[in-house]
């Protein structure tokens, strides 16, 4: 993935959250951040039927 | 340590006495903790006046319980009255100290057992190594070099370490069945919604189980056994009736149609993770192999729901307190809260998907068999290993073959097997949903035939 896009989301999203972002940490992040949007991209291209219900358990 | 069924065996036929059993158990503890790093507190007090308060009742004429004078020892998000729940982390020791036990820790005294401690574990919950940066690595009793596994690193390695014959853990990813496998000993992970999370520091909730670990199937059962039941203070912990095992541990495994994962469960594995796994296929005569569908999305997708409901449950830590986490978790909390939303949406509506799929494999076998870890335990501080030629990150991928199956809940027993590395591995044994019962028959039939053993690590002379 694209390290500048990785950046970019890293700085919009810690700012929009309030976190913070020191340099020391960000190839970490951006290491993580990668391997999760990996993830994320395998889930959202999952072939779903739309009436498919998810799955937390709630109980009222 | 003998073992916890052969301890309550002798305690309550008047063999043994459980001041004596719990003054050996703090003694060795005493011994070597110093070199495990498994234990974050140890209860001795209230241990000793346990003890002592069973031997008098037994003198008395008591019935002895199941688990009569068994010590046993919690991972530190357990409650435990008078100790802060630390979750491994630095932030929760501004927490007050626990007001009660966690019912876990109720039900096992309930039955006899008497807890003697706290164990070390990762920060929040979120490894697989058994480091912690905050209270040094809990050490593989196999090799003090190397990784006890996580989460519940100190719980796989007091008990592979013979300092305790039981002790509890926490299952998100695998976080009991990867310690089990790198320290040599049985875990279960029951249903979701099976055994209380009431008075546990929690990490993921669509996927956070409790469970024992020990060093026989029968003390696993036993222990499981004491902690079923129906528990309103947990959401998710379902009303239905106990379901006992330790009865029908020697009913054999006749009948049952056994099949080892293939596919992506013998992409990436170790040639010891292969063996183990072939090896405890032959002793059931499991010739099948059976092709899980979907198998890498639904790792994904648990690593989707894992790494956002932790950074949802950590965003004001995250906020106000960032530099006292554990910078390897910190940094992996941060990554999950900038995740899409639309993707944990379709995590969890995949994971009703790949329910259905498994109960229609479940109707043409009884239990399928799985590598627990793609590798036994790594050197502590190894942060790379190679899976499937490629090099990659240890800390997140210890997991690939557990975490499929926690992801939907299913029972699971992990059973230790013998290397030639002299290190141990462990295999998975994954059953239907409520059918811990077979998972641990099929335990003990290994057990029995010496496929799968839990020896006590040497530490010493």
């Amino acid at each position: 993935m694209d390290e500048a896009a990785l950046d970019a989301m890293i700085d919009t999203g810690t700012t929009i959250l309030g976190i913070e972002m020191k340099p020391e940490w960000r190839a970490a992040v951006r290491m993580h951040l990668g391997i999760s949007l990996s993830h994320a991209a395998v889930v959202l291209e999952a072939p779903l039927p739309d009436h498919l219900d998810p799955a937390p358990v709630f109980r009222a | 340590m003998t073992q916890a069924t052969e301890i309550a065996a002798g305690i309550g036929s008047g063999r043994m006495r459980a001041t004596d059993v719990m003054t050996a158990c703090l003694d060795k503890i005493g011994r070597l903790n110093p070199v495990l790093n498994a234990f974050t507190a140890v209860t001795a007090e209230r241990a000793m006046a346990k003890a002592a308060a069973l031997d008098a009742a037994i003198a008395a004429g008591a019935a002895p319980g199941p688990l009569a004078g068994v010590p046993f020892a919690v991972k530190n998000l357990i409650d435990v009255a008078g100790l802060r729940t630390l979750a491994g982390s630095k932030i929760n020791r501004d927490h007050p100290p626990a007001a009660g036990d966690a019912p876990l820790v109720q039900r096992l005294e309930a039955a006899g057992a008497i807890l003697v401690g706290a164990l070390n574990m990762g920060e929040y919950a979120y490894d697989f190594t058994g480091e912690n940066v905050h209270e040094g690595p809990s050490r593989n009793p196999f090799d003090t070099a190397r990784m006890s596994g996580g989460s519940s690193g100190g719980s796989g390695s007091a008990v592979g370490g013979g300092l305790v014959p039981l002790a509890l853990g926490s299952d998100t990813n695998g976080s009991i069945r990867v310690p089990a496998s790198f320290c040599g000993v049985f875990g279960l992970k029951a249903t979701y919604g099976r055994l209380t999370r009431a008075g546990s520091f929690p990490f993921v909730s669509s996927l956070d189980h409790l469970g024992p670990f020990a060093r026989s199937v029968a003390d696993l059962a036993v222990a499981y056994d004491a902690m079923q039941g129906y528990d309103p203070a947990d959401p998710v912990c379902v009303d239905r009736p106990v379901d006992p095992v330790a009865g029908v541990l020697d009913s054999g495994i006749g009948g049952l149609r056994i099949a080892s994962a293939g596919g992506y469960f013998r992409t990436g594995a170790s040639p010891e993770a292969l063996t183990a796994l072939d090896s405890i296929a032959a002793a059931l005569g499991a010739a099948d192999t059976v092709m899980i569908p979907e198998v890498q999305r639904a790792r994904s997708a648990a690593y989707i729901i894992t790494t956002t409901e932790g950074a949802a449950l950590h965003m004001q830590r995250l906020r106000t307190r960032p530099d006292d986490f554990d910078a390897d978790v910190r940094d992996r909390l941060i990554a999950g809260a900038l995740l899409p939303a639309a993707a944990v949406a379709q995590a969890q509506k995949f994971r009703r998907w790949f329910r259905e799929e498994m109960l229609k494999l479940f109707q043409r076998y009884d239990a399928i068999l799985a590598p627990a870890t793609p590798c036994v335990a790594p050197l502590i501080g190894q942060k790379t290993f190679v899976l499937d030629g490629k090099e990659m990150p240890v800390r997140p991928n210890i997991g690939i073959y557990t975490q499929p199956f926690s992801f939907i809940g299913l029972p699971v027993v992990a059973v230790p097997v013998p290397t030639s590395l002299s290190l141990p591995i462990g295999v998975q044994i994954v059953t239907a949903p409520w059918r811990e019962d077979i998972a641990l028959r099929v335990a003990r039939a290994l057990e029995i035939a010496g496929a799968a053993v839990a020896p006590v690590a040497k530490l010493e002379a």
